[in-house]
């Protein structure tokens, strides 16, 4: 007899459960070492109180009326919860206020994707911690969890989410076309980026240079020669990468083309990849204005890691296979 | 023989094959055996594993392989109905103009059944292998259709009164015009693409970005590039 669940949720069988378990108690224990104290909030909320939130495409997926006609939703991140938090339970403590998490949230899926609908996010959020020393110490707490796990290779790829849309208003891209050109680089869409610039009637200077900064990626020497136009963000990842200690400094990829499509970031933008694993392990950023929004103005800063995620890609690490580690075997240039 | 960069490539069978080997070729790959062979799939020694086109996008994504060729016919046909939903989680990063096909809606030659049918029924039915970008079509230009998904010959589906149109990728128009279809909409226009997993693209830029930086600077005629496309 078939008794089936939900596709993109599972049973977690004892054997797995030890190894998630003893995952979350490390990243725990480094958490609630640098000052972070465990929240739990419930899985469902109002729907009029999370809609304050910008979520974009994390926007909840599974909606409830509850006795009395109100819709309630299953939660799609911690980040939004507690920023409700912050601005309720903690409306006159002084800041800075550090909160850890690990609780599951819950997400529409495409079909025949694999992609979870249920999955198990350990986090942080710094509330009250204005750039660059909030992003330093957010970017220093994930090194130190993610190198307590005895993961190896990893690396951060640290961006801005301001950067693109102040390029654009810089080179007095037309209003109207700015929200299109951005949706090609939250597609990951060069080739539909090239084509909308040059249909845009921009400079062809312009054009290059919208097309050309995102894609600059890799060590230090991307902040350097970057145009004028876009030297207020990479001002800012300047002073976050001075600010770093050496060994998380050495994990850190510029990447002047990271762009998130949660609507609420505002500053710099981080994501977690390991060679043994085909997309970003997790990530995070600024989100100056979120608490704001439920009513107490405070600067942020936080990450979410996948749990799964980060378990196959110790897993993978472990065994030295995984997408992507087969690659470096070649020698390959960096 | 060594990979290109030390990156993994996903080389689709079928149309695309020839000018995808072409264009590894022209790079210094070592393409001899990758010709010779087409039972093997798996060209460990230079980074090579070949594929149906439509699976490309799946190795890709999940990092099987860092780097991978697909029409874009491929691409559309797996993003999201809606854009905001996103599509395949990979770049899209350079347009490698061979396999130039259009997508097109066609009904049988005279007076168009699909008007027909819209007129008098309130909905058309449209056979194609590219459901949901038949859809999206239908929906943009505010027609009703109801879509039926075929795997093979799509032509034969209007020609025994299955559908009143068909929604099929063609490049020169001889098969329609031999099963007495024709025309009525160009929907797209779809090349080749070179696409990346997100975390290759970061981990292994350098090696990326020179083999983007060589295949810019192939003459226009190795990279097949003939006018720009709409899309």
């Amino acid at each position: 007899m078939i008794h089936p669940i939900p596709s993109g949720t599972r049973d977690v069988l004892p054997d797995e459960t030890r190894e998630v378990r003893a995952i979350t108690d490390i990243l725990r224990g480094v958490f609630e070492r640098h000052g972070y104290g465990e929240v739990y909030t419930p899985a469902l909320e109002y729907e009029s109180v999370l809609a304050r939130a910008d979520m974009a495409e994390a926007k909840p997926a599974y909606r409830v009326f509850d006795e009395s006609g109100q819709v309630l939703v299953l939660r799609s991140d911690m980040t939004v919860p507690i920023a409700r938090v912050v601005a309720t339970r903690y409306a006159s403590s002084e800041p800075p206020l550090r909160f850890c998490y690990f609780a599951h949230c819950y997400r529409g899926v495409r079909p025949q994707r694999g992609q979870p609908r249920e999955l198990l996010q350990a986090g942080i959020e710094l509330i009250g911690a204005p750039a660059p020393q909030g992003t330093v110490e957010a970017l220093t707490v994930l090194c130190h969890a993610l190198d307590a796990t005895g993961l190896k290779d990893y690396r951060i790829g640290l961006g801005d989410a301001s950067l693109f849309p102040a390029l654009m208003a810089s080179l007095r891209v037309p209003e109207e076309i700015r929200a299109g050109l951005l949706e090609q680089l939250v597609l990951r869409d060069f080739v539909g980026l090239e084509r909308a610039l040059a249909e845009s009637g921009l400079s062809d200077d312009a054009a290059e240079l919208l097309l050309e900064v995102p894609q600059r990626r890799g060590g230090p020497e991307v902040l350097t020669d970057t145009p004028a136009q876009a030297q207020e963000a990479v001002t800012g990842l300047r002073r976050v990468h001075e600010l770093l200690e050496p060994a998380v400094a050495e994990r850190v990829i510029f990447d002047l083309g990271l762009v998130r499509n949660i609507g609420y970031y505002t500053g710099a933008v981080f994501d977690v990849y390991d060679p043994a694993l085909g997309a970003p392990i997790g990530g995070g950023g600024r989100y100056d204005e979120l608490v704001g929004r439920f009513g107490r103005s405070l600067p942020a800063v936080g990450f979410a890691l996948g749990v799964d995620r980060l378990h196959i890609a110790l897993a993978g690490e472990e065994r030295g296979t995984g997408a992507l580690l087969a690659g470096t075997a070649h020698g390959l240039p960096t | 023989m060594t990979p290109i960069n030390g990156l993994t490539i996903a080389v689709p069978r079928g149309a695309l094959f020839d000018g995808t080997v072409d264009l590894l070729a022209s790079l210094g790959l070592d393409t001899q055996e990758l010709r010779a062979n087409d039972r093997k799939l798996l060209f460990e020694d230079i980074g090579v594993i070949t594929m149906r086109p439509t699976d490309v996008p799946t190795y890709v994504e999940a990092g099987a392989a860092d780097l991978g060729v697909t029409g874009k016919d491929v691409l559309l046909e797996q993003a999201a109905q809606r854009s905001a939903e996103g599509g395949r989680d990979v770049y899209e990063l350079l347009d490698l103009g061979f396999g130039r096909c259009t997508m097109v809606l066609a009904s049988k030659a005279g007076p168009d059944p699909a008007h027909e049918a819209l007129r008098r029924l309130g909905v058309m039915r449209v056979a194609t292998k590219y459901p949901r970008i038949a859809a999206r079509h239908l929906e943009e230009t505010g027609r009703q259709a109801e879509i039926v998904e075929v795997k093979g010959s799509v032509e034969l589906a209007p020609l025994t009164g299955l559908v009143e149109a068909i929604v099929d990728l063609t490049a020169t128009g001889t098969t329609l015009r031999e099963n007495n279809l024709v025309v009525r909409e160009e929907i797209v226009v779809c090349t080749a693409r070179l696409i990346a997993n997100p975390v290759a693209h970061k981990l292994k830029a350098a090696a990326i970005d020179e083999l983007l930086a060589r295949l810019r600077e192939l003459p226009a005629t190795a990279r097949g590039r003939g006018a720009p496309d709409p899309v």
